[in-house]
């Protein structure tokens, strides 16, 4: 146990002895790996500030439900108790003649209307679901559009459905960015890991002779690729996290233009560990491969 | 300790280094392996350490036959020799101190009791003096220590070392064959590959001869 110990904190200490061994390196490799970060990282906290911002507009979204001309009370009070179950409280009965009053008041549409013969508008109601993710809103505006007397119901949440696409699609981008930059930073520590190991040449080929395991062998540059790799990736959280200090006064500013409170939010920190944690498995990886690859040809 | 039987060794190309070697080691002794050059010395030495596999027969270290091990197995194999080779292999990049700690760090010795013992081997070498130098300072019979004390850190049950006294001059050489005598009387085994007759035949000690790819008597 405490030589396994040992075996891990020496390991630990000739990683980062070779960081600190060649700062300039350590800088540059560090620099090229946290902006390969910082690009996926920011578009995946843009598109969370997008969704953030869909939902806020998004909250005060409505189904109507127009009945049938021919709905008599009795229709209409099994549509109540049926929206008190469905969306208790969140439900409001518009009358045709208030429907008709309103659209009086419009301008412009009074004498449009005076001169109909009768009140040509059905009865109505208006619900607000407590959850609106598009699908929960297509769900329900199914579900009351198969109700007796109900002729019609309207969603309008078709802009919502194109911007949850459009979202869709901003994700994956992200994903594909994601996953080209994590490739490229395995290739970078893949390289980096080879170098050392021509490097260490003689020390390697030593140490299997005098009864170096290939764990042994293989630990420092390990250590060597997660290290990079997580200080690579906090490097890429502090980038962001400044980025988005910088954009938040005037995005504020132009979310009160447009009457909303919108706040830009930063990385929380277990994205900042993610990202992190990220950088630390994919050096590690990197390192892996590198390795195993080097040190099978010294063989 | 170690025992061979019908041991053949022929390299990728045809050479026939050894032919058949049967020898017997026992625990404790002090054992030169002669020959001219070209004899099979340093193949028969690297046979035992198991870093040449042999073409034909048996050998069995420590009552384990080599032939029969995994390749998992072999590092734990090696770590019971203390390895002073030919071309000595000492690390430029690090001072002496930093070169004997090596087989330490191998098997996790905790920093400080490493440190410990590096510098206890050292002394043992008369070297202790010098152990911030980097080995590319020390003369050639200093380096020669290095390499020994390196060899014997990890107090190994068989101590091998192929020509140790090759290119030093017969002080040097003497000196080195002390140290080496030093080791067998605390017990250790001592096995010394060298074609200079001068160091063979020597008390308490025995030759084995090898000539033709064999051990002539
Ligand atoms: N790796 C090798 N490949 C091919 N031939 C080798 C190799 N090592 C040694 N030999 C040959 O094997 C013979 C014995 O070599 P060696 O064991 O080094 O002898 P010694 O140490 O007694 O001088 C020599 O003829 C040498 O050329
Ligand atoms: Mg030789």
């Amino acid at each position: 146990m405490k030589a396994w110990l040992t075996l891990h904190a020496n390991a630990l200490r000739d990683a980062l002895r070779r960081l600190a061994a060649t700062p300039l390196n350590t800088v540059l490799a560090l620099f090229v790996i946290g902006i390969a970060l910082t690009l996926p990282a920011a578009g995946w906290l843009l598109v969370e500030n997008v969704q953030q911002a869909a939902r806020s507009a998004a909250s005060t979204q409505q189904i109507s439900l127009f009945m049938a001309l021919n709905a008599d009370k009795a229709a209409l009070a099994d549509i109540e108790s049926r929206l008190n179950q469905a969306a208790p409280g969140r439900w409001r009965f518009v009358p045709r003649d208030e429907a008709l009053q309103r659209l009086q008041g419009n301008s412009g549409m009074a004498e449009i209307v005076a001169s109909l013969p009768r009140n040509p508008l059905p009865e109505a109601f208006v619900v607000e679901p407590a959850e609106t993710a598009p699908a929960a809103l297509e769900a329900l505006a199914k579900t009351f559009a198969g109700w007796p007397k109900v002729a019609h119901v309207q969603l309008d949440s078709a802009w919502a459905k194109r911007f949850d696409a459009l979202l869709r699609i901003g994700r994956l981008a992200v994903l594909l960015l994601g996953a080209v930059f994590a490739a490229a930073l395995v290739a970078v520590t893949f390289n980096t890991i080879r170098l050392q190991i021509l490097a260490q040449g003689a020390e390697i080929e030593l140490a299997r002779l005098i009864g170096a395991t290939d764990a042994w062998i293989r630990r420092p540059f390990t250590y060597f690729g997660a290290l990079q790799g997580g200080l690579g990736g906090l490097l890429a959280a502090g980038l962001v996290t400044l980025g988005a200090h910088l954009l938040a006064a005037p995005v504020n500013e132009l979310a009160a233009l447009y009457g909303g409170s919108f706040i830009l939010s930063g990385l929380g920190a277990r994205a900042v560990a993610f990202i992190t944690g990220a950088g630390a498995l994919l050096g590690w990886l990197g390192a892996q491969i590198s390795v195993a690859i080097h040190l099978r040809r010294l063989n | 300790m170690i025992s061979c039987s019908g041991v053949g060794k022929r390299y990728p190309g045809g050479l026939t280094a050894l032919a058949d070697v049967s020898c017997e080691i026992a625990a404790g002794e002090m054992v030169f392996v002669t020959g001219h050059s070209g004899a099979g010395k340093s193949t028969l030495v690297k046979l035992f350490a198991a870093i040449e596999r042999p073409t034909a027969g048996s050998i069995v270290v420590n009552g384990q036959n080599l032939a029969a091990l995994r390749p998992a197995a072999l590092p734990y194999l090696r770590r019971n020799f203390g390895l002073v080779f030919q071309d000595q292999k000492l690390l430029f990049d690090r001072n002496a101190l930093e070169n004997v700690l090596l087989p330490l760090a191998i098997v996790g010795t905790p920093p400080a009791e490493a440190t410990r013992r590096a510098q206890a081997a050292l002394d043992k070498v008369g070297l202790l003096d010098r152990a911030k130098a980097n080995p590319i300072a020390l003369s050639g019979g200093e380096q020669q220590r290095l390499a020994i004390a390196r060899a014997v850190v990890n107090r190994p049950a068989i101590l091998l070392a192929d020509e140790p006294t090759a290119n030093l001059d017969t002080a040097s050489a003497a000196g080195i064959l002390d140290i080496f005598r030093a080791f067998h009387q605390v017990g250790v085994t001592v096995i010394i590959a060298t074609h200079d007759p001068q160091w063979s035949g020597q008390p308490d000690t025995r030759v084995l001869h090898l000539a033709q790819g064999r051990v002539s008597a």
